[in-house]
């Protein structure tokens, strides 16, 4: 089947703006929106450059704009779509060129929010932390987080201000502030109190929509809250 | 532009074997050392693995170590060095534990410790019937490795130049002196001038059509030091994995099998019984690649489609969605079935490899059939071979790898800094590197990498596949050869600086085939079947002439000369392998 990709394409050093161009590719409709990209880039077009690693949807390489929507090219298929495809690169980040997006803003957002295991009591000799099924369930769902960007790149209040933390930021700190071995909540709670912490949710949802896996992403930016507000942390 | 950076050692590769060495290597605070990855770290391949990282923790039956080093052994079909297996499964008790300390959120057992479940090849004394080793987070625990890793680099102020590519070696008086590496972002080249070098680049299955493996899993790593003259051992030997997801190859998780999964042929028949009378399901996955074959060879597959199916739909939807949620996921996006209800068509997939880099238990790169260090030089994780997986790696067994022999690296690495001073640097240690890539910027010529690329992995998956024979070896060696000279020939498109993918798919054919050279001149070498090496004309293992490890030196420009090295046994003298 023939599908029609609208790309934006931008190369810095020699457009002075982005532009779109159309390519037709041949397509079954069970392949994936990358595979539709990789037709292109390796029979038509080499100049086209995009991010891509596992093309199954774990290595978080390939977010991008799918007609209009964030999604990893990996994990769209062609039949979800229409017979016409436009791609773009992720929004509020310096475009690099073409679908790629300068990373380090993002990846200066997650290290602000200290995303690891704080506990400085000694582990117990020759065994593990003991945690029961409960206490892991709590967390499970932000641990699934492979950074890919969907989500806070689709936030509205992170468009608007660019120094807002963003909710895959608050995913990361949400997996250590509910995780009952960690005893870094309290300094992780006070970045996200600042004022381009979690109070620049809007609870618009955009960023729920987006995740990849499927991470309830706004509902646990409102447990941050609630752990903020109530000092709720069960 | 060249810029030159110099600092006392850089691992390449940000996996799990790369993050490991780094923090082990950094940890004392004294060493300047950084990552340099051509991805952000959290996109490598460590992240896809599934199942569990194997350990005898024995949390919910007896377990330990030596069950786990037998079975290594016996799935290496005894081509594995005994005294690096016995190591490796000891030391992986107290990394697995190490791991859980830094965070990592393993699925727990009921009394709150780290859960096991049954695994491929993984027995309870010495092969009596499967046991739970296998200790897992879902079928996200190479994820959650990977990020905690991370993680731990993060808190430590680990340095990462995160997208460049390493294109070289550097050498110098017999010793290593740095790495060259090209800036995706900015199409810059830097040397970064070190007292020592680590290897963590992964694996090569994107030498076949179908496979598990990332886009990123080329072979650079192996391929630049085949270049500078290191050996590449047991490289004949690679894994194809029971179950991938048919045509896509999308690894699903032996994990499935664990739990209790079996595979079924196109007649309904449960027919690993045939194969593995006690193991069945769980017999190694050499055993299970060729079972699978043969059903599909004797028309016994669905629908003469050439693939059987994987059936977990007895586990019940509960066991399916909280101990498989990943696997589910990929099913019902990529095939539109759901294995609550219908069985998953698959395949094997070409998904790991076993040979590699020489080194020996504390990553240290031996060149030669003596085991001569070359000073400076490390691998780790798939890139390397120690040898610990053999003829066939054991599931689980990678991420061991992975941890037990990145930690032993770093360590090993911050020693050696500690007590060496930098190798000078040669004024034209960038030389080769920059006229490869202003070569392929040229566009000279009128052959496209992906055309040849697309040959190179038919001819890998005809004749380099689960079964090989003289005949079709003997031609995928010559038709390899002819893609290389045509590989001279390449035009890309993409002639800019900046985030040239075009430019970096072309180096990476450079490496895939280089490897697959390899691959095919050892798998025609080696007369005999052992482990994941299936000749059809020579179906036997041959203990007396090839119980031992084949070395692969590159020997003019298209060239591969063959040595040998001997296979380290210390209590499992080798006998028929039967599961």
């Amino acid at each position: 089947m023939q599908y029609v990709f609208r790309i934006q394409r931008f190369d810095p050093d020699t457009d002075r703006k982005p532009y779109y161009r159309e390519y037709t590719v041949e397509l079954e409709p069970g392949d994936r929106v990358l595979d539709g990209l990789h037709a292109i880039k390796w029979y038509q077009d080499g100049t086209l450059s995009f991010r891509r690693s596992c093309a199954h949807g774990v290595c978080g390489s390939d977010a991008m704009r799918i007609n209009g929507a964030n999604a990893l090219a990996c994990k769209v298929l062609m039949r979800n779509l229409g017979q016409r495809v436009t791609v773009e690169p992720l929004l509020g980040f310096p475009v690099v060129k073409d679908l790629v997006v300068d990373m380090e803003p993002f990846f200066e957002q997650y290290r602000s929010v200290l995303p690891y295991l704080i506990n400085d009591e000694a582990p117990p000799e020759g065994r593990e932390r003991r945690q029961s099924v409960e206490e892991r369930e709590r967390f499970d769902d932000t641990t699934k987080c492979i950074l890919c960007a969907a989500c806070t790149t689709s936030c509205p209040s992170f468009w608007a201000n660019d120094k807002y933390v963003g909710p895959a930021a608050i995913v990361n700190a949400h997996r250590f502030i509910f995780d009952s071995r960690d005893r870094g909540a309290a300094d992780r709670l006070e970045v996200l109190n600042d004022r381009n912490g979690v109070w620049r949710c809007r609870t618009i949802y955009n960023c729920t929509i987006a995740c990849p896996r499927e991470i309830e992403v706004t509902r646990a930016i409102g447990e941050v809250k609630r752990a903020l507000l109530y000092g709720d942390q069960e | 532009m060249i810029r030159v950076h110099k600092l006392d050692a850089v691992v390449v590769g940000g996996g799990g074997a790369g993050l490991m060495a780094a923090l082990h290597l950094t940890r004392g605070g004294n060493v300047d050392a950084a990552v340099i990855s051509k991805l952000y770290p959290t996109r490598s391949h460590t992240g896809a693995a599934q199942g569990g990282i194997g350990a005898a923790l024995g949390n919910l039956e007896e377990d330990n170590p030596d069950w786990h080093a037998f079975d290594t052994v016996k799935g290496s079909d005894y081509l594995g060095d005994q005294d690096a297996i016995e190591l490796m499964c000891r030391e992986a008790v107290e990394v697995v534990l190490e791991l859980e300390h830094m965070g990592l959120p393993f699925s727990r057992t009921e009394d709150g410790r780290i859960a096991q479940r049954r695994f491929g090849g993984h027995s309870r004394n010495f092969g009596e019937g499967p046991v739970r080793r296998s200790c897992y987070a879902a079928d996200r625990t190479g994820h959650m490795i990977l990020q905690t890793l991370y993680q731990q680099c993060i808190k430590n102020r680990v340095q990462f130049y995160n997208e460049f590519q390493v294109v070289d070696l550097v050498l110098s008086e017999g010793r290593v002196a740095g790495v060259v590496a090209y800036e995706i972002a900015t199409g810059d080249l830097h040397i970064f001038h070190a007292k020592a070098v680590l290897f963590a680049t992964g694996g090569f299955g994107r030498a076949w059509s179908v496979t598990s493996n990332a886009h990123a899993f080329t072979g650079d790593g192996p391929a630049v030091c085949f270049r500078n003259g290191i050996p590449l051992e047991d490289m004949e030997f690679f894994q194809f994995h029971p179950t991938g997801i048919y045509k896509l190859g999308i690894l699903i998780t032996e994990g499935v099998r664990g739990e209790g999964g079996f595979l079924v042929n196109g007649k309904g028949e449960r027919f690993m019984e045939r194969y593995a009378p006690t193991m069945k399901d769980l017999a190694s996955r050499d055993v299970v690649s060729r079972a699978i074959f043969t059903e599909i060879r004797e028309g016994r597959d669905v629908d003469g489609k050439k693939y059987v199916l994987l059936d977990a739909r007895h586990l019940g939807r509960e066991v399916i969605e909280t101990r498989l949620p990943d696997i589910t996921d990929f099913c019902r996006t990529y095939l539109g079935v759901d294995p609550v209800h219908e069985p998953i068509p698959i395949q094997p997939t070409a998904h790991y490899a076993m040979g590699g880099i020489p080194t020996d238990v504390d990553g240290r790169v031996v060149i030669d059939d003596r085991k001569t260090v070359l000073p400076g030089l490390y691998a780790a994780g798939e890139c390397a071979c120690v040898s610990v997986h053999g003829a066939n790696r054991l599931g689980t067994n990678s991420l061991v790898d992975l941890v037990v022999f990145g930690r032993r690296s770093g360590r090993d690495m911050a020693r050696f800094c500690r007590e060496s001073d930098h190798a000078p640097l040669p004024a034209d240690a960038a030389d080769a590197a920059r006229q490869e890539i202003e070569r392929l910027l040229q566009r000279s010529g009128d052959e496209r990498v992906a055309t040849i690329r697309k040959e190179m992995q038919e001819v890998m998956t005809e004749f380099v596949g689960v079964y090989r024979d003289e005949a079709g070896l003997t031609t995928a060696v010559k038709r390899i050869r002819e893609l290389r000279e045509r590989y001279g020939r390449v035009r890309i498109d993409d002639t800019g600086k900046r985030f040239n993918t075009d430019l970096l798919e072309a180096w990476e054919l450079g490496s895939l085939l280089d490897i697959s050279l390899v691959t095919a001149t050892c798998a025609l070498n080696r007369t005999e079947s052992r482990g994941a090496h299936s000749r059809e004309d020579f179906p036997r293992r041959d203990d007396e002439n090839w119980l031992r490890h084949t070395l692969a030196y590159a020997s003019g420009r298209d060239d591969v000369r063959i040595g040998y090295k001997p296979v380290t046994i210390t209590r499992f003298q080798p006998k028929e392998r039967v599961y």
